[in-house]
């Protein structure tokens, strides 16, 4: 097919869209939905109008010579971006629970605590955390395949798609068109969209695997590539629902009662297997080794670490839900498989760390490198913390309290969060082609930071955890509960402001990095070889 | 464009392949980690043998131990009510007005009143029973219906305007919006500011709305507005405002009449709670 025919099939599709999404916002039956179809429909017509100028345009010869790191430069930035807000989103709902009034009455219904969490959740999973994994991904397949992304501009329908859901998840939380599902909000026609944008980033991601020059497929991308296909199963099968109206964001879920609470969790906890471990696992593969400029220290132990963590993950979601309605079979699957996952997670620690082995003297000069060691170390810890807190007996104490937000704050601030910012410091400089990193001391600043805010976080959770699990259960001689929900409640108030001025230190790291990049593109020597990217060997 | 990382003494063979520069050790998988790995899996299996863990047709697996949740929790519910089977069925047959003369009947009452109240009560009336607007403070002198331990144990089992006991305590304010103009309500909301002791908002209304309180409101709230616990009529002449005493309040609540309620619970607590919870709020502090 020419240029020519597919810009005219481009057109149709758009003016198509044009029209369809203009009639969806005035039937529109809620706020949310008529925002999010007006919002299409801008896109749409804005696209039509730029296609059609661009017909009879001589087409730009596509460079086939280099590696396609535009777009990644692109998700870098969003990354960094996304990053700030769900940090500032993040500090803002923490100082919300401290300090209820700042729940402000005007803002009600909009900026209140319960519309903001998902937004500060979704922020930095999706947004920081999906961004970042675009990036690596999208940076990691070319250079360890030796070949450009696959697909021609499709790498950019994958960015501004992804993008484009991020917003219309944003927006749908703040005007209300969510569903009942934590870390899947989004209603059905955002869930569609970002299924489309999935698939699309599978075909990028696959067919540079396909026309790869390598004899043999880089660790990391067997990560990523588990990453993209379980979370593309995830997201379609925990979003199965059927809208009330096609006209509206509402939708009935297809599962029901305890059946969707095991879907809901088999999802959640895979999202945080696969998106936030497997996906950074993937990261860490190529950065750690870069970085470390060491290999990697057993492929035996890559390999079999990968299929014991994909084959166990999986399996594990049920420990989620420990005395409730689902039935101790259930319950005790996840809870054993949990267990037996804790060595395959480990597994990517020490590889990692192991990596270090012969360059543990440059953890003095490198504060990058210090950084992604540091995220390894929480997440080993973390992915220690996570089996032994699916222990029923543990889980009886620690389930509903603080005690699992810092369970998962030291993963995705310590782990998530540092693997990342060690990743941007690696790619800035290699994207726009700069000699170095613009400041090695704004980098220990943002080290120490973040890793004292994240300490500040996780401690200040742990007592507030412990502490409300002991009060609750806490009885009398003669079997009698000693305290009220609300005792429990102002006795967590110190540490919620403790946890409030971690996550202000953990935002003040990332802004010194958002400069640091910055100034890195701006005012760094420029690297003097121009032997840039070839994806040749 | 690939720089291959220098390779330092005493350095493993690598798999041969590098990508990007990167290379891989042949290293063998750490013997602690192959071991603690090997340690999880016989654990699991001895685990889900002993427990219950495998899906069958209808059923599932229950294992060796015959544990289950559910089961575990109703051993503990079971040891407790057992434990306190003997002085629970004291308590429900106890003459109430007598508890407190039993020190140890007492004790064991009021402690477990309050883990009945701070499951129940609190939600409205607050952890430490101080109330809130439209919901009563159980800890000073003012009852709406009675402060007696008889008239406490009553508002409780029964509750107060709601459709699901017949017993329920039961009284209505008019709404006098419907019933005097604006000028009649404000008369005699500047008299009734009068009955506790304050300064009118205008003094001049508080003449015409004496006569208004007289014909219309002291059948219930009583000549001087003390007010009367058979109605449940508030007290006017004290400080105590269930809604707030202010001028603007007294006018929506003489306009709108209110209609505070609360559940009975003989429908979710035992005998013996509800006589716990009673002798609780009884001796807070306020109880007559």
């Amino acid at each position: 097919m020419n240029t020519g025919t597919f810009n005219y099939i481009k057109l149709v599709v758009l003016a198509l869209a044009t029209l369809f999404t203009m009639i969806a916002a005035s039937y529109a039956r809620d706020l949310a939905y008529q925002v999010h179809m007006i919002l299409f429909m801008v896109i749409a017509a804005g696209l039509f109008l730029v296609t059609l100028r661009a017909t009879d345009e001589p087409a730009r010869p596509t460079p086939t010579h280099e590696y396609f790191d535009s777009v990644v430069r692109a998700a870098v930035i969003a990354t960094a971006f996304w990053g700030v807000v769900g940090f500032l989103a993040g500090t803002w709902i923490a100082f919300q629970l401290a300090f209820p009034a700042l729940n402000f009455e005007w803002s009600e219904g909009y900026a209140n605590f319960g519309r903001l969490r998902p937004l500060h959740t979704s922020a930095v999973i999706f947004a920081f955390g999906g961004n970042a994994l675009i990036a690596s991904s999208f940076f990691i397949v070319q250079r360890t395949c030796a070949a450009r992304l696959w697909g021609g501009n499709l790498g950019w329908f994958v960015f501004w798609g992804y993008q484009l859901f991020i917003v219309l998840a944003a927006t749908g939380y703040l005007l209300g068109g969510t569903q009942s599902k934590e870390y899947a909000e989004p209603e059905w026609y955002v869930d569609i969209w970002l299924t489309i944008v999935w698939l699309a980033f599978l075909a990028c991601f696959l067919g540079t695997l396909i026309k790869r020059k390598e004899p043999h497929i880089y660790v990391a991308n067997w990560f990523l590539l588990a990453f993209i296909v379980t979370v593309a199963m995830l997201h379609v099968v925990n979003n199965i629902s059927i809208p009330v109206s096609i006209w509206g964001s509402k939708s009935v879920q297809v599962f029901s009662g305890v059946q969707d609470a095991m879907v809901q969790w088999w999802y959640g906890h895979n999202a945080v297997g696969f998106f936030l471990t497997a996906g950074f696992l993937g990261m860490m593969y190529y950065f750690v080794p870069k970085q470390a400029e060491r290999p990697v220290f057993s492929y035996k132990l890559s390999i079999i670490h990968f299929w014991a963590l994909i084959f166990l993950y999986i399996w594990a979601g049920p420990h989620h839900l420990h005395y409730t309605a689902l039935p101790d079979w259930a319950a005790t699957l996840g809870m054993v498989f949990s267990i037996i996952l804790w060595m395959p997670s480990w597994g990517g620690m020490i590889n990692g760390l192991m990596t270090l082995q012969g360059a543990w003297d440059k953890l003095r000069t490198d504060p990058v490198l210090r950084m992604m060691v540091t995220s390894l170390a929480f997440y080993g810890m973390s992915t220690f913390e996570g089996p032994m807190m699916s222990i029923r007996s543990v889980n009886s104490l620690s389930h509903y309290t603080d005690w699992t937000i810092g369970h998962v704050h030291s993963g995705a601030l310590g782990w998530n969060g540092l693997i990342t910012f060690g990743a941007l410091y690696y790619l800035v400089p290699v994207l726009w082609k700069r000699e170095r990193l613009y400041s090695l001391t704004l980098v220990s600043w943002h080290f120490w930071l973040a890793t004292i805010g994240i300490v500040l976080y996780a401690a200040s959770m742990w007592v507030t955890g412990i502490m409300e699990g002991l009060m609750w259960r806490e009885v009398d001689a003669n079997g009698f509960l000693v305290n009220s929900f609300a005792d429990t409640v102002s006795a967590k108030f110190p540490m919620y402001v403790v946890r409030g001025l971690g996550g202000v230190l953990f935002l003040s790291g990332a802004l010194i990095m958002c400069y640091n990049l910055w100034m890195t593109v701006r005012a760094a020597p420029a690297k003097a070889s121009l032997g840039t990217a070839v994806p040749a060997e | 464009m690939s720089e291959i990382p220098p390779k330092q003494e005493g350095d493993p063979n690598t798999t041969g392949h590098s990508w990007d520069g990167i290379e891989e050790f042949d290293n063998p998988m750490p013997r602690w980690w192959l071991w603690t790995f090997y340690a999880t899996i016989v654990w699991g299996i001895g685990y889900v043998i002993a427990y219950p863990a495998w899906p069958l047709v209808s059923s599932a697996t229950a294992g060796l131990l015959g544990y289950s949740t559910r089961g575990e929790v109703a051993v503990e519910i079971a040891a407790v009510e057992e434990a306190n089977a003997g002085i629970n069925a004291e308590l429900a047959a106890a003459e109430l007005t007598e508890v407190s003369a039993n020190t140890e009947l007492n004790t064991y009452a009021v402690s477990a009143g309050a883990a009945v109240f701070r499951t129940w009560c609190a939600q409205c009336h607050g952890s430490g029973a101080a109330g809130f607007v439209g919901y009563p403070n159980l800890l000073d002198d003012a009852w709406l219906w009675g402060g007696d331990i008889e008239a406490i144990y009553t508002t409780i089992a029964h509750g107060i305007r709601n459709e699901d006991d017949p017993d329920a305590r039961f009284s209505i304010m008019p709404a006098y919006g419907e019933i005097f103009s604006e000028e009649e309500i404000a008369q005699v909301v500047n008299y009734a500011m009068t009955l506790s002791g304050r300064t009118p908002q205008d003094a001049s209304l508080v003449e015409p709305g004496s006569a208004l309180f007289a014909d219309n409101c002291a059948a219930c709230h009583g000549d001087n507005g003390l007010g009367n616990t058979e109605l449940g009529a508030p007290n006017l002449s004290d400080a105590i405002w269930l809604y707030g005493g202010d001028y603007d309040t007294l006018i929506e609540t003489v306009t709108y009449s209110r209609y505070g309620v609360m559940p009975p619970w003989t429908q979710r607590l035992s005998e013996a709670e509800i006589r716990a919870v009673a002798l609780y709020v009884h001796q807070l502090g306020g109880g007559e």
